[in-house]
């Protein structure tokens, strides 16, 4: 046991470390999926919000943050799921974003999370994309949905007209 | 035999339970509610086994899809539905208060202790049924869960919240593809029209209200289904209208029974291969 036990300031840098499983240039905060670190009775209490209901990764996450603050020397840990409020992506920080541009993700566009409206469907049946998705390679505007998911349930499927590239965007949820 | 998987990987799934366990509730007076029990724990079943059920179906198309995207997007349903069935049954355990999980719920009851609606269980058929198929359960979970996000059962409320910005995507996407079939080729407008004539007869016991409904609806859990409808006779209409499709003129809600535990004989074909490890080895995790 630590003598003195290491600041809230302190776990929420080591917890910038901890890679998410499926986009690994990213940490967990990064993402905004953690909510909440306390002290609670000599307890480290870190709450985390899962970012779909059935994200396979949520339980690896909590495995990778287990795994880090126990290195840290951190021996009483427990870790919450929180689900109110809902994950949104409005919670992903500007570095984030950054990170998923460079690595060829193109970030979640604010304000646009589905309604589940119609409103927009005419766009999208015509084949064009109803959003500004810019070509996280070249940056062009000229982009088209390929389909509504891609390879994890926060992705949906891109391809650039410009250069070609097909691409994933990081949905707005 | 088949062999019993890795004992020695970490449990993630166990952590994963350990977390959910350890989340901070809050007040919610109808989680210990005694006389209201019975019924919030059917209706919770419900909700549980119309995702469980209908995210299982879609599961099978994994591997099968017509083209990888619908593949890959049927799958991802499939994952957001699942992820819905484990909260509602995980609450629908602690409500029940019988030492039972999400788990247990899912995987040691038999056909005639589910809850789910009859649409949900019917074989995928064709993509045109399986499309049809969501599209009418999709209208009908999104109206529901809009609903249930003013529930005065904080924990239901909190599920919704989460399971309506999925479902919401999950309905542009099945409306998207009504559309897209039903307004397009000669054929696929065929089997579209003929999905959307058989499917129709189960659609009514999304709203088909018994006892429990009326319960939960009394204790301003969930609206009353009978609230629901009209949203979603618009939401269907448009886009059949836009789909060049014909809202068959029989009536909707022939084949009932469903929620009560009286499935179609495609129910026990599910739960054999899904309930299998667990009814083979009790207990198995990894």
């Amino acid at each position: 046991m630590q003598a003195v036990p290491p600041s809230t300031a302190q776990v929420w840098d080591w917890l910038a470390e901890v890679p998410d499983p499926e986009i690994p240039v990213v940490s967990v905060t990064d993402l905004g999926i953690i909510r909440d670190v306390r002290w609670q009775d000599g307890t480290l209490v870190v709450a985390v919000t899962p970012t779909y209901s059935g994200c396979p990764a949520t339980a690896v996450i909590d495995l990778a943050i287990e795994e880090t603050l126990r290195a840290r020397g951190i021996e009483h840990l427990r870790l919450e799921r929180r689900l109110s409020p809902p994950w949104t992506t409005d919670w992903v920080t500007q570095a984030g974003r950054e990170k998923l541009r460079a690595y060829g993700i193109a970030p979640p566009i604010d304000g646009t999370a589905s309604d589940g409206g119609t409103a927009a469907r005419a766009a999208r049946l015509s084949g064009r994309s109803n959003l500004a998705v810019a070509c996280p390679r070249c940056g062009s505007g000229a982009t088209e949905r390929v389909s509504q998911f891609g390879s994890t349930p926060c992705k949906a499927s891109y391809r650039c007209t410009d250069c070609l590239e097909p691409f994933d965007y990081f949905k707005c949820h | 035999m088949p062999s019993l998987p890795d004992m020695g990987t970490p449990d993630v799934m166990a952590l994963a339970r350990a977390a959910a366990d350890a989340q901070p509730h809050p007040h919610d007076p109808h989680v210990a509610d005694l006389a209201l029990r019975p019924a919030f724990f059917d209706w919770l079943c419900r909700m549980g086994d119309n995702a469980l059920i209908l995210g299982h179906r879609l599961s099978e198309w994994c591997g099968h899809g017509p083209a990888l995207e619908e593949d890959i997007a049927l799958a991802n349903t499939a994952l957001d539905l699942i992820g819905h069935a484990q909260l509602w049954l995980g609450l629908a355990a602690e409500v029940e208060g019988q030492g039972r999980s999400a788990d247990d719920l899912a995987f040691l009851r038999d056909t005639l202790k589910f809850r789910n609606v009859k649409l949900v269980e019917l074989p995928n058929g064709d993509m045109a049924v399986t499309l049809v198929r969501q599209f009418l359960f999709d209208a009908w979970a999104f109206g529901m869960l809009k609903g249930l996000a003013t529930s005065t059962s904080p924990r239901v409320a909190g599920i919704a919240a989460k399971a309506l910005k999925e479902v919401s995507y999950h309905l542009e996407r099945s409306s998207d593809l009504v559309v897209r079939l039903g307004d397009g080729t000669g054929e696929s407008h065929a089997r579209m029209q003929d999905a959307l004539d058989r499917l129709w007869p189960y659609a009514g016991e999304l709203f088909a209200a018994d006892a429990v409904d009326e319960a939960v609806a009394a204790a301003g859990i969930a609206p009353a289904l009978a609230d629901l409808k009209p949203d979603w006779q618009r939401i269907v209409d448009e886009v059949l209208a836009e789909a060049t499709l014909t809202r068959p003129e029989v009536r909707f809600d022939v084949h009932l029974g469903g929620k009560q535990g009286r499935h179609t004989e495609h129910l026990g074909y599910i739960l054999a291969p899904m309930q299998f490890l667990q009814r083979a080895y009790p207990g198995a995790s990894w």
